[in-house]
């Protein structure tokens, strides 16, 4: 069961939106961005939360734009720590071993017949 | 200021020689933190579930062995708990998150196992932050967790409830995990001991992700010794974890008491910048000056590309979020939102249902700086940012064997408090997330208190695997306070 109160509760603590200069710099996102990078994420957001979460897109990339005073041309992307510092094995052997068992997944399932996954219907006719 | 009423437990190794003296039993220790969670934890909030059966059940197994006489393990009868992001076969495993209530997971992750292995007795798993995304425990869905030395105060997140458990004495130690500062930063509003392990070192194998190249496992405990026995227990290579590595796991004990005398300690010039609270910053150099006289060289050091690593680490993350967060689809597991005729409809429904508000920031900010057109501008430009601060480290690490810092700017702030100072946040993030990024190993140790007798934390970095430089200067640390 879903409390809608919990659900929807603040606050946002880790980065708050950065209010002063970097407020008052371009709105690099509208809200058409934001729908549209909603749906791409399969998130249907309130028009309220569009509105909210267009003001604190465009005060977190306002930050972030501070990356661009860097010349990074010659350096590589960083994906891995293993990268730069080794002592990763390769990758194991691709050798059949068991897995886990069937029932105790399925049983995890919202919907299921017992060996298959059950989902809405997928084309709307 | 409210703060618990609370009964220190004993160490690991006090456990153990009470256990074989006959003194006190697994059960015993076991029944004294189901009590201690009884008593306080409906003020502080640390546990999403008690598994009170499973927890005596392991407890009296440890009892047998020690009088059949068996070979304890490491942390045999040791009560400890776990944050709920990591899985244990049948227990729940939230995340934090409605979108996981009821979801019983049908296998173990590695670390949990590790301990088990080792005889430890699991007693619940904690509360945190939706899928570990924050800083002060209030975005659990679960409601929020209680800093156990001031209720009105944050514990720190995302591993509030691992660290708060430890602080009341209901757990001798706990699990955590850490993707930019979320096992040190607790640790330091707590008054705990909190080890952020070298990227690799421990398995992510269980570990619910947030971030994949940054997310690691650590140990909590009220003291150096039992975190460095509790990380020697989990660590290792981990063939189900592909970045785990191969590196044999020293004994993070044996070196502990060898002191500081000697070791090149670096003081990073843009960690003691504005938004430092004064007195964090009293207590931090205290601490220095001490290890100083005990023998450590103190070198003043520069880390040039700090002020860039918040951004930074907020695009990495939020990328590899989004990506991660995909898997929840309400096909699998977890919350399926009613009444949905379509596929694409259950998708979104179920998610719009089951995450909350920081959780679909996240996801938004990540899919944007991925998508088609800002990927070079945010994402690549991030990976190579990652790149120089990780290098800023590294140079540093030429010169100085451990780089001493707060934890965090300021001690544990209030329950709902709204701050409107931006560089106070961005520096509360800046102690943290560079050596996320870089995959450098950490730990935090109580170094002081405020004068409102709010625990400060010292951060104490260390080289890629230099978990036992950074523990031992941690003990001395500890050692000095006394």
């Amino acid at each position: 069961m879903l409390a809608k109160d919990v659900v929807e509760k603040e606050p946002y603590n880790k980065v708050i939106p950065f209010t002063g200069k970097q407020m008052a710099e371009e709105q690099t996102v509208s809200v058409a961005d934001v729908k549209q990078v909603a749906e791409l994420a399969n998130l249907e957001l309130t028009p309220a939360e569009e509105v909210r979460m267009q003001m604190d897109l465009n005060s977190i990339l306002a930050y972030v734009a501070e990356l661009n005073e860097l010349d990074t041309s010659s350096v590589a992307p960083m994906a891995q720590v293993s990268e730069v510092v080794g002592g990763v094995s390769d990758l194991r052997p691709d050798q059949v071993a068991p897995s886990l068992d069937r029932a105790n997944v399925m049983v995890c399932a919202p919907e299921t017949d017992g060996a298959f996954f059950k989902v809405p219907k997928v084309i709307e006719r | 200021m409210k703060s618990l009423t609370k009964e220190a437990l004993p160490s690991i190794s006090t456990l153990h020689q009470a256990y074989r003296a006959g003194g006190t039993s697994a059960a015993g220790a076991a029944l004294r933190c189901l009590s201690a969670i009884e008593q306080n934890d409906r003020e502080v909030n640390s546990y999403l579930s008690v598994d009170r059966d499973g927890a005596l059940a392991q407890a009296k197994a440890i009892d047998e062995q020690i009088a059949a006489g068996q070979e304890l393990g490491a942390v045999a009868g040791v009560p400890v708990g776990i944050k709920d992001v990591l899985t244990i076969t049948g227990q729940p495993a939230t995340a934090g998150s409605k979108i996981l209530e009821g979801y019983r997971p049908p296998y173990t992750a590695t670390a949990v196992k590790k301990l088990k292995d080792a005889g430890a007795v699991i007693l619940g798993k904690l509360n945190c932050d939706e899928f570990a995304m924050g800083s002060s425990n209030e975005n659990s869905a679960y409601g929020p967790v209680r800093n156990p030395a001031s209720l009105d105060r944050v514990p720190g997140g995302s591993s509030g409830g691992s660290a708060a458990a430890v602080a009341a004495g209901m757990a001798v130690a706990t699990l955590g995990t850490d993707t930019g500062g979320s096992i040190r930063q607790p640790a330091s509003f707590c008054g705990v001991v909190g080890v952020l392990p070298t990227y690799g070192r421990v398995s992510r194998y269980g570990l619910i992700a947030f971030a994949s190249s940054l997310d690691r496992i650590g140990p909590f405990a009220a003291n150096v010794r039992d975190a460095a026995t509790v990380l020697g227990v989990i660590a290792g290579y981990d063939p189900m974890d592909a970045t785990s590595s191969t590196q044999p796991v020293p004994d993070y004990t044996a070196g502990l008491d060898q002191g500081v005398a000697g070791l090149r300690l670096g003081v990073p010039a843009e960690y003691f910048g504005e938004g430092l609270d004064p007195e964090v910053r009293k207590a931090v150099e205290a601490s220095i000056e001490q290890l100083r006289a005990a023998g450590a060289e103190i070198k003043p050091i520069s880390l040039p590309h700090t002020k860039y690593a918040v951004p930074t680490y907020y695009v990495i993350a939020t990328a590899e979020a989004s990506s991660n967060l995909a898997r929840f689809d309400g096909v699998r597991y977890g919350y399926r939102a009613p009444g949905v005729s379509t596929l694409a409809s259950m998708y979104r429904d179920s998610r719009e249902g089951g995450f909350g508000a920081e959780v679909k920031r996240r996801i938004l900010l990540g899919t944007y700086v991925l998508s088609a057109g800002y990927y070079d501008a945010y994402y690549k430009k991030a990976q190579q940012v990652r790149r120089l601060l990780t290098q800023d480290f590294l140079n540093a690490f030429e010169e100085v064997d451990a780089i001493v810092t707060p934890t965090a700017p300021t001690p544990a702030f209030k329950l709902g408090e709204k701050t409107d100072d931006p560089m106070a946040m961005y520096l509360a993030d800046i102690y943290t997330v560079t050596a996320s990024l870089a995959g450098i190993c950490g730990v935090s140790v109580p170094c002081g208190k405020s004068s409102e007798g709010l625990p400060i934390g010292l951060q104490i970095l260390g080289k890629h695997f230099g978990e036992s430089t950074i523990l031992r200067v941690a003990q001395t640390v500890e050692n000095q306070q006394g």
